[in-house]
């Protein structure tokens, strides 16, 4: 198990390295003078020579790379031209607004795509089967910021049920909270609920031939529990390493849900520093997010090592 | 394989290598896809979009970006099929002008990720060693950022326009490519027919190209399929959060983000090109669906 883990952290390091180089390069692909695009529309010449002096402009390549990636390691992203606030805080403050709306997508995705997936696999052929992957190809084939303009027809405007737009913090009305979050948590679990399908069906489908799973029928086992406990268990643990991958399209998704719905999170933050110029916002959270999904996907690396006997031997 | 090969058999072995998937080699493959009737369905509205896309000029019945203030949210008509926008320009004239957007996207970004990623992904697979390790970390390093994020960031930083908007999408999409293509080439460079013709002497560059290109192809078709419909939606995505196509040219991503401003009084606004890009995203899904069918056995 040490040794497993060392190996794979030994591999994670040169990634963040890497990732940390990519995201510092986007500033190369500004067109121009970054410290007089950063400036603002104003170009302030004294502000132009605090960025200068301030981003180190005036030294080599590698060398800006060097201060960059020691503040960051400090916990120093930079700070917002726009708001002149730190870009951690700027993300500390976002980033549990978005959490919520990613548990939220994530565990509406697991009760249609996992069940869903079992019955398509369990029926094969049938009815279930066909009506699971039209859900599937659906859910991949529908942009989910139409999704959400639609859902917004029916639910708020025709039926009035549901808020278009208003978040409220959880700690403040619990239930305002819900109203506001169930839609575009649906929107945005519809997408991860199709793979999550497609996953559970393969790996359903795998195990459903497994010699232990012909053994348990053989014994007269119920057909419920052959497939509940028999072959569920044992296909779970690919679905829920493969659904671990789902958390880049949890926070793609999430950009957009968020500007449909105006929820203030992550991606509504990215997505005004974009029209801001505030470009050093752009770049915390993308490094903030790659960091994320590497660490995500780390756990369930060990957890699938953990979980499967196979590897430890 | 016989330890000892005579000049004409290593000719005939190499004459044979090369020719492992011969052009006729798809035929069998367009049989079996023909026989896939949701296959099937996928292609010919895909081609009916194109159709729609090369005739937008004499399709469309009105200029996409002409404004009229007297049609401002007309519900659809008889003059206006898809009804008329905050503006009073025709809808459906823009989707049928969109469709170029939409489709130059897809096409134009997969083939920027083909070109990087199958030669990247290639020399990882056939050098090796520290190359290989170089390119995967990288890889890794471009894959751990979500997709549709890092096209954000590319697009915000080149400047939002639909050329940068395929670039920054062509680009995201570029390590699936690499990634595919190296796993491929590990699986491809082991086989007999490439030790063959590396035994007779032929150019690293020449096995690449006549020999291990043409037996991972299959593999990189499905996943450039794919990979359109992803684009179709991440540039409908960048579109729709402005930094793809630019007003007042037509996009269907654009079309949706002034539409949801006017969704209690002008539905249609938001309909017809949300529908639009679900169809062309959907059977370009049912197509690639259809191709692994056909290609790849074990998906059975």
């Amino acid at each position: 198990m040490i040794e497993f883990l060392v190996k794979r952290i030994a591999t994670i390091l040169p990634t963040l390295a890497f990732v940390s180089m990519l995201i510092f390069g986007l500033q190369q692909l500004l067109p121009g003078d970054p410290a007089v695009i950063l400036a603002g529309e104003e170009r302030d010449p004294n502000v132009v020579a605090y960025l200068r002096e301030k981003l180190h402009l005036d030294d080599a390549l590698p060398v800006r790379y060097g201060y960059w990636i020691g503040g960051v390691l400090q916990g120093d992203l930079g700070e917002s031209v726009r708001t002149q606030q730190p870009v951690l805080d700027l993300i500390v403050q976002k980033l549990p607004v978005t959490i919520q709306l990613a548990v939220m997508a994530m565990m509406i995705a697991l009760l249609i795509g996992i069940p869903a997936g079992i019955a398509s696999a369990v029926g094969r052929g049938t009815a279930w089967d066909v009506g699971a992957n039209a859900f599937a190809l659906w859910g991949l084939s529908t942009p989910n910021f139409w999704l959400g303009i639609l859902m917004i027809l029916l639910f708020s405007v025709q039926l009035g049920w549901l808020p278009a737009s208003g978040y409220v913090s959880p700690f403040e009305n619990l239930r305002e909270n819900l109203a506001a979050m169930i839609m575009p948590a649906f929107v945005l679990g519809n997408a991860i609920a199709a793979v999550l399908m497609r996953h559970t069906r393969s790996a359903m489908l795998q195990v459903l031939n497994a010699d232990y799973v012909r053994t348990a029928r053989a014994k007269g086992l119920s057909e419920r529990v052959v497939v509940l406990k028999h072959s569920l268990r044992n296909a779970l643990t690919p679905i829920i390493t493969l659904g671990a991958l789902e958390f880049g399209t949890l926070l793609s998704g999430a950009v957009l849900t968020e500007q449909v719905f105006t929820i203030p999170g992550f991606g509504k933050l990215i997505v005004d520093s974009v029209f801001n110029r505030d470009y050093a916002v752009v770049q915390g959270v993308v490094l903030v997010t790659a960091t994320a999904y590497i660490a995500l996907n780390l756990l369930a690396d060990i957890a699938y090592f953990a979980a499967n006997p196979k590897l430890r031997a | 394989m016989t330890a000892v090969l005579v000049p004409a058999a290593c000719a005939a072995i190499d004459d044979v290598a090369a020719r492992v998937p011969p052009a006729g080699a798809w035929r069998p493959v367009w049989r079996k896809l023909r026989r896939r009737r949701s296959a099937m369905i996928g292609l010919v509205v895909v081609v009916l979009f194109v159709a729609a896309a090369l005739l937008a000029p004499w399709l469309a019945p009105f200029d996409p970006i002409e404004t009229s203030w007297s049609a401002i949210r007309k519900a659809p008509s008889a003059a206006h099929w898809f009804g008329t926008d905050d503006i009073g320009r025709d809808v459906l004239s823009r989707i049928v002008w969109g469709t170029r957007a939409s489709l130059l996207a897809g096409v134009v970004a997969v083939s920027i990720a083909v070109a990087l990623g199958v030669p990247i992904g290639m020399t990882a697979g056939l050098v090796g060693g520290f190359v290989d390790a170089l390119i995967s970390r990288l890889t890794d390093a471009f894959l751990a950022c979500p997709f549709l994020i890092l096209a954000i960031a590319l697009a915000a930083f080149l400047g939002p326009n639909l050329t940068n908007a395929m670039i920054a999408i062509g680009v995201s999409a570029t390590p699936i490519f690499v990634r595919l293509t190296r796993a491929q080439v590990l699986n491809v460079k082991v086989e007999e027919y490439i030790e063959a013709a590396r035994a007779l002497g032929n150019s690293p560059f020449r096995i690449a190209w006549r020999h291990v290109l043409p037996n991972i192809l299959a593999p990189v078709i499905v996943q450039s399929t794919l990979a359109i419909a992803a684009a179709i939606i991440a540039e409908a995505s960048l579109s729709f959060l402005g930094l793809g196509q630019q007003p007042p040219a037509p996009s269907w991503g654009s079309m949706l983000n002034t539409a949801k401003n006017y969704v209690d009084n002008a539905p249609w606004m938001a309909i017809w090109p949300g529908l639009a890009i679900f169809l062309l995203v959907l059977s370009f899904n049912l197509l690639g669906d259809g191709l692994r069918d056909a290609l790849d056995p074990r998906q059975r």
